[in-house]
């Protein structure tokens, strides 16, 4: 049972980071997650310090501040003409340094484990149960992943129109009155949410992973938006399942056998996507 | 009676750099107008801050008298073609739907007749056999023409098109001039910023010429004449000597 349970944690994490990763790339901002992921530190350490446990609620609160803030901070900052990348990096860098000064000056108070929280176990998800009134409802992480991988896709769905166009045009949206920021906010904030719930159960790497490596899969697979998103969510799940089973045979770390999955597909597609792959077209030639 | 598009006063500035001053400028109605200027003289600008993409330092924009967040329903736009990434992964026939996009509001999603329409806008720019074609597959004047097409697909009163001949070869600007004259016999009035002095007086009725500040703005025949063109081009006009032997003098 743990087998699944593992694997589903790993599939749901893949889909929902691997869906919104489809719309950060297509807005060339795929370093994003990592930023995020990094810059949410402090919001978490702040949380420790404020409610003194490692219960999950304060601690997706304060990382759901910083995340905001990150891309806040970022937007501000390309609002002032500084290069898209280098505003993500500054950004980030900047709060996960002052999330390890927190977490050095603040270590004897907050007995906090920096790997624990960067690079969360995949392989104890089973045993970290959601328990109401008694009954074991299945992992803590496999909810709150779903959780936020639910709301993801009810948000996209219900706006794809406007997703989409903010992607493509962002003038013509504005033009036509779409409320371009307040999108942009909004599709930040899913990515917060989702990267927050994620990764404080299977660890940063694997959410980085995710965030980009199925979406740029599917990108070389398709030409159709609607197509990409589901086959990030194909991509992101076979990762997972393979993955594990890999990790399995080699008794290796799971999160990070499931990451090189996810590259290989990559790389199988860059070289042999029907349209796109560097083979295929040699080939043809 | 008010005119298509008003502007007042206009001054834009990025990071505090004045690029347009106290722009003055009433368009008329049912024309074909061409916003004419040096690389970097504010005609991009103009148009944005027009469609309410800027913030304006100072003055107004009017459509038909009213701010334009009232009256969007009323004017179409055709960006510059660099303006967005052509390898996004989606279809000509899609690109010419998200014209709809204004008319559906927050919920609806695009309808069978918005897709008829949309084929119908793709048809009148001749690329209709090209509707589900890739569109880093399309050649640039054939991207060009879904852009058009996708400003038809508006249904506009007004058309606010920022370079629309640029890369296209003589065939297409023949085509799209055609469009755009449709669109006039239509009593729509079509704003086109435009590079190629040669065509002016053959393309437009009117023109507004631009340098940061207006220059001259009229009847083509009357405004477009040599030293009026030496104020917007500066010193750089004597490399355009064709030019200056079709300029009408005084
Ligand atoms: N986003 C921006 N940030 C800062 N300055 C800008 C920005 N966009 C344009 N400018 C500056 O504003 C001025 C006018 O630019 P604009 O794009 O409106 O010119 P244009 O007349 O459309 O030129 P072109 O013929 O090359 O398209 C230029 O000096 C340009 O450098
Ligand atoms: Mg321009």
């Amino acid at each position: 049972m743990t087998d699944y349970w593992i694997i589903l944690t790993g599939a749901l994490v893949a889909s929902a980071c691997g869906f919104l990763g489809c719309f950060l790339i297509l807005r060339k901002m795929a370093m994003l997650g990592d930023a995020i992921s990094h810059a949410v530190l402090p919001g978490i350490v702040l949380a420790f310090l404020f409610s003194g446990s490692r219960d999950a609620v304060p601690m997706l609160i304060g990382a759901a501040i910083f995340g905001l803030l990150t891309t806040i901070i970022i937007q501000t900052l390309r609002g002032q003409g500084v290069q898209s990348d280098a505003a993500m990096s500054v950004t980030f860098t900047a709060l996960f340094s002052i999330g390890i000064i927190l977490v050095s000056l603040f270590t004897r108070q907050v007995d906090l484990d920096l790997d624990c929280v960067l690079y969360g176990e995949i392989a104890y998800v089973p045993w970290d149960p959601l328990k109401l009134g008694g009954m074991d409802l299945g992992p803590r992480a496999v909810w709150l992943i779903g959780a936020a991988f639910f709301i993801s896709l009810v948000v996209i769905t219900l706006f794809y129109k406007q997703f989409k166009l903010c992607a493509f045009d962002p003038a013509l949206a504005a033009a036509i009155g779409i409320p371009v920021t307040f999108f942009h906010y909004l599709l930040m904030g899913l990515v917060s949410l989702t990267t927050v719930a994620s990764f404080e159960s299977v660890g940063a790497i694997l959410v980085v992973a995710m965030l980009i490596v199925p979406a740029a899969t599917a990108y070389l697979l398709t030409d159709r938006l609607s197509v990409m998103l589901g086959l990030s969510i194909g991509m992101g799940t076979t990762s997972s399942l393979v993955g594990y089973w890999i990790a399995k045979l080699l008794d290796a770390s799971i999160a990070g056998c499931m990451s090189v999955t996810a590259g290989v597909l990559f790389l199988l597609a860059f070289l042999f996507s029907p349209k796109h792959g560097v083979i295929t077209r040699w080939w043809i030639r | 009676m008010f005119a298509p598009v008003s502007i007042r006063n206009l001054s834009v500035a990025y990071h505090r750099k004045p690029v347009l001053r106290d722009i003055d400028y009433d368009a008329p109605e049912g024309e074909l107008i061409g916003i004419i200027g040096p690389n970097g003289a504010g005609k991009s600008t103009l148009i944005k801050a027009i469609l309410g993409l800027l913030p304006l330092a100072s003055g107004e924009v009017k459509i038909y008298g009213k701010p334009y967040k009232e009256q969007r329903h009323l004017v179409g736009y055709v960006p510059q073609r660099e303006s967005v990434d052509w390898d996004f992964p989606t279809h000509a026939l899609d690109v010419v739907l998200m014209g709809r996009y204004g008319k559906l509001g927050w919920f609806r999603r695009p309808k069978a007749e918005d897709r008829e329409f949309a084929l119908e806008c793709l048809q009148k720019v001749g690329m209709e056999s090209f509707a589900k074609r890739q569109i880093s597959q399309l050649s640039g004047g054939q991207q060009q023409r879904v852009f058009l097409a996708r400003a038809l697909a508006q249904d506009a009163q007004i058309y606010l098109m920022d370079e629309p001949f640029v890369g296209v070869d003589a065939a297409t600007e023949k085509a799209i001039i055609q469009i755009l004259n449709e669109l006039k016999q239509q009593k729509k009035t079509v704003l086109v910023v435009h590079h190629d002095l040669q065509t002016v007086t053959e393309y437009f009725d009117s023109i507004l010429l631009i340098n940061m500040c207006k220059i001259a703005a009229g009847p083509t025949r009357e405004v477009f004449h040599a030293d009026h063109l030496q104020k917007t081009y500066g010193g750089r006009l004597t490399v355009l000597p064709e030019t200056s032997n079709m300029i009408v003098t005084r």
